[in-house]
């Protein structure tokens, strides 16, 4: 019993609650007649999609800068990276791993000004970051307008600029998504999207056991310790804003070869929240994170909105109700996270 | 029947299960000055806490004893109590709002008001302030302290040792204040303003308001006290009459306590070879300050750093391990340290175990094995295996080197997965000497090794030291407020005083040598004695 209760305390209120509110959301969606196979089926294609963007929060985490609201900067970089490849006529896999290619060294460039950035606000990160990833939205929708892409796939047939969307169907929908992809039953497994997410879960777990890891992971948790351990905080900052910038932009690519569209605008704008939301739920706290709770963050909130949908719709026709349902769960966690950011974090 | 002010009778308090007063008497009568004597953690914060009935006091069991105040038995259980009755304190750091001008920090919150018409419809909170009455008084104040400053100056700007009086003024404005608390009050003044202080806390005193004056100057309790108590330890050491003492007999009652040498201090000669060697070190450490000392540390000793709060102890090792800005040159075996640059002075061949144990000694919720090895890995590239590129951590290798650790300390745990902070914080101590010895140093700083461990472990702390140091020669510098624990295991202590070295006695020297190096004035007693 006293087992079982430290078990569940140290798993925390927040997950248990998110995980029971799920559990009440399927049971309403089987009573009310929605197939669980095709919700399994897209929760997991909403895990690959999300995974990378919400695993782009772990080097932020655990070198110190806190949870990175300022994801947008990682989002443009990977959207100029797709364009790029569509303007360069490459298909399929040669267009998302060539976007990968030409968004990382901008990425690279992005997170270490970014890096910098934080390091002078130390104490306000989440703030200063937040604004960060608001202002290079709104400074890229001037971009989007002025820059020479000239590709009809991506223009306006009349006058200058990008669409707000651009349908990427046919040049690299998918491609993930399909790679190996096998049916069970009804079942549809996006194999590729998984195999990729959970390949560079993988390798993230292997830095975070490396020496450079730890370093980062010191100077997250106890800065002055760091210091007094002859480790460059200041160094590992940068590092992390790095890293997660550069997943932030290999994240928006995944995501949006899974969706088949790129989004361009303002669309960016709330997706660092998302992925904030998603780990927290997972357990991470601002200062310690897993690739364990990337996954298992993921999965349970996107499995919230997969659920909620259908569910919302079911019970009332109008309204964007599911829309709503993820704005508040969403924030909530959010800002249930922050009321716990000075309780300090699990093992290093 | 007697006519004291202030009776303070049997005073005790324990915090947890350490006893940090033990039946105190203390009395005061009006026009005394009073002056309260005691190192670092005597226990005098404690007792005055208990005078203005402090939350700390009442919120951890409440105190032993009784205090009375004009003949009658009070019951102080929070400071505006002690307000009411007539007692002020001039804190040491002052509290004065810098926007606001010399007046207004006089009165603030007491300001005189008139009425005026809008009090017909607010009567309380919107009644003017008599600027003119305020002004009279604060100029009377003034005087009183002897501070010749106009009345309306803001205190930004001023100097420091004027904030000091404008504290004492306010106090003294304070209708009926009988008794005035000094707490350290010179710690911060030149001696040209501490000279016009002690002045006035004289003249204060001659109008029949007693002074309560907790310092660590032996010289100015020699100016103006007429009485003097002495606490060591919580324990009340004596109380005595300016006439018949001497700063000598000050000194020794102040440190004095029992040495046992728990090993043969090593001789050094001038043969032994100097290990590290300190030139004009500056450390800009907030509290610590070090204002340029020498030191020739030779291979092999355990030398101690001692001196009283805020004289620059702590700062030595901070500085040399590159913690705090350091400026000045230090030789490690005649080769010039780069400052400023932990990573080398841990490459050297120095380490550290911290005086902030919980801050930057350990990382709270790791693990013990993480702890211990992880500034190895660092610094050593230890326990690690290498795959192309990466360099991964070797878990065998860590929970061999951490078993290791644990049974030559004895660290008290359920396993090395345990995490560091539901450990004792003695067995937090030991945690943080493994991972200075996982460095292999060749020089230790120990700062601080045993504050807030109980005895069993001060002992195995201070075993081990002395263990290293023999068996493996590691040289040790001990930094410590406990003075008799220096005095056990070091071969030389230095004690500092002002951010410079005081001077440098055998642990063996007399209580009065220590005390009066320790207070500063050794060199001017001694100095008296020979001409």
């Amino acid at each position: 019993m006293e087992l079982l209760r430290s078990k569940l305390q140290e798993f925390g209120a927040a997950r248990t609650l998110i995980i029971m509110f799920l559990l009440l959301l399927l049971a309403i969606a089987l009573a009310v007649g929605i197939s669980p196979v095709g919700l399994l089926g897209d929760s997991l294609v909403r895990l690959g999609m999300n995974g990378v963007l919400v695993l782009a929060m772990v080097p932020a985490i655990i070198s110190g800068i806190g949870p990175n609201f300022g994801l947008p900067l990682g989002i443009v970089c990977g959207l100029l990276g797709v364009l790029v490849a569509i303007e360069l006529q490459l298909m399929k896999f040669w267009a998302v791993f060539g976007a990968m290619a030409i968004a990382l060294p901008l990425a690279l460039l992005v997170g270490w000004g970014y890096g910098i950035l934080l390091n002078r606000v130390k104490g306000s990160e989440m703030m200063v970051a937040t604004y960060v990833g608001f202002s290079a939205v709104f400074l890229m929708s001037i971009g989007w307008l002025t820059l020479p892409f000239k590709s009809p796939e991506s223009s306006w047939f009349i006058g200058g600029g990008l669409r707000v969307t651009v349908s990427i169907m046919d040049r690299m929908g998918k491609v993930l998504n399909d790679f190996l992809s096998f049916n069970i039953g009804e079942l549809v497994v996006p194999t590729g999207l998984l195999l990729f997410f959970l390949i560079l879960c993988g390798l993230m777990w292997v830095f975070l056991q490396s020496k450079a890891g730890m370093a980062m992971k010191a100077s997250g948790i106890n800065p002055r310790f760091a210091e007094a351990s002859g480790i460059n905080v200041n160094r590992n900052r940068i590092a992390g804003a790095i890293l997660s910038t550069v997943l932030g932009a290999i994240g928006i690519i995944v995501y949006a070869q899974s969706f088949t569209y790129l989004q361009l605008y303002r669309a960016p704008m709330w997706m660092g929240f998302h992925a904030v939301a998603a780990i927290l739920i997972g357990g991470a706290t601002v200062k310690t994170a897993k690739v364990s709770h990337v996954i298992l963050g993921t999965f349970l909130f996107q499995g919230l909105l997969v659920v909620a949908l259908p569910v919302a719709n079911n019970i009332m026709t109008q309204g964007n109700l599911a829309e709503i349902t993820r704005i508040i769960v969403s924030n909530g966690i959010i800002l249930y996270a922050l009321t716990q950011t000075r309780k300090g974090g699990a093992k290093l | 029947m007697n006519n004291y002010l202030l009776e303070m009778r049997g005073i005790g308090k324990v915090y947890g299960s350490t006893r940090v007063l033990n039946n105190i008497n203390l009395s005061v009568s009006p026009g005394e000055i009073h002056a309260l004597l005691g190192e670092n953690g005597a226990g005098k914060s404690t007792l005055m806490n208990i005078l203005f009935g402090m939350d700390v006091i009442h919120s951890t069991g409440g105190f032993e004893g009784e205090v009375f105040f004009d003949g009658v038995k009070r019951e102080i259980s929070k400071p505006a109590d002690a307000m009411e009755l007539g007692i002020g304190m001039v804190h040491q750091e002052f509290m004065l709002l810098p926007g606001f001008t010399v007046t207004e920090n006089i009165k603030l919150n007491r300001e005189i008001t008139k009425k005026n018409w809008l009090n017909k419809l607010f009567p309380g909170r919107l009644k003017s302030i008599d600027r003119g009455q305020m002004k009279r008084d604060a100029i009377k104040s003034l005087e009183a302290v002897g501070l010749g400053i106009d009345e309306w100056l803001p205190v930004q700007g001023l100097p420091v040792g004027y904030m000091q009086f404008i504290e004492i003024a306010r106090e003294l404005d304070k209708t009926g204040i009988k008794l005035l608390v000094f707490d350290e009050p010179t710690a911060v003044l030149t001696e040209e303003e501490a000279a016009g202080l002690l002045k006035s806390m004289q003249e204060i005193a001659n109008n029949g308001i007693a002074i309560l004056f907790i310092t660590h100057r032996l010289d100015e309790v020699m100016t103006v006290a007429h009485k003097i108590t002495i606490l060591r330890d919580g324990q009340l050491v004596d109380c005595l009459d300016k006439e018949n003492t001497s700063v000598a007999e000050l000194a020794r009652l102040m440190v004095g306590r029992e040495v046992k040498r728990v090993v043969q201090s090593r001789e050094l000669t001038d043969e032994t070879p100097t290990i590290l060697s300190i030139k004009n070190l500056k450390v800009k450490m907030p509290g610590e300050l070090v204002r340029g000392i020498d030191l020739e540390i030779k291979e092999g000793e355990i030398l101690g750093i001692g001196g009283l709060g805020g004289q620059g102890k702590i700062g030595v090792a901070n500085g040399i391990m590159g913690l705090y800005p350091a400026s000045g040159e230090v030789l490690l075996r005649g080769e010039k340290l780069p400052l400023n640059n932990p990573y080398n002075a841990l490459n050297s061949g120095l380490a550290m175990v911290s005086e902030d144990r919980r801050g930057v000694g350990l990382l709270l919720s790791s693990s013990i094995a993480e702890n211990i090895i992880l500034t190895a890995m660092h610094i050593n590239k230890q326990f690690v295996w290498k795959i192309g590129p990466l360099t991964l951590r070797s878990d065998r290798r860590i929970r061999e080197h951490t078993q290791k650790y644990i049974s030559q300390l004895d660290i008290r745990c359920t396993g090395m997965r345990q995490a560091v902070r539901s450990l004792s914080g003695g067995n937090q101590q030991k945690v943080c000497i493994a991972r200075a010895l996982t460095l292999n140093p060749s020089v230790l700083f120990v700062s601080e090794p045993t504050r807030g461990i109980d005895v069993g472990a001060k002992n195995i702390v201070l075993q081990t030291l002395i263990k290293l140091n023999r068996e493996q020669g590691i040289t040790i510098i001990m930094t410590s407020s406990e003075l008799a624990e220096l005095r056990s295991i070091c071969d030389r202590i230095v004690i500092m005083h002002k951010g410079k070295k005081a001077g440098i006695l055998s642990p063996d020297a007399s209580d009065v040598d220590f005390g009066l190096m320790m207070a500063g004035e050794y060199d001017q007693i001694k100095n008296k004695g020979a001409s």
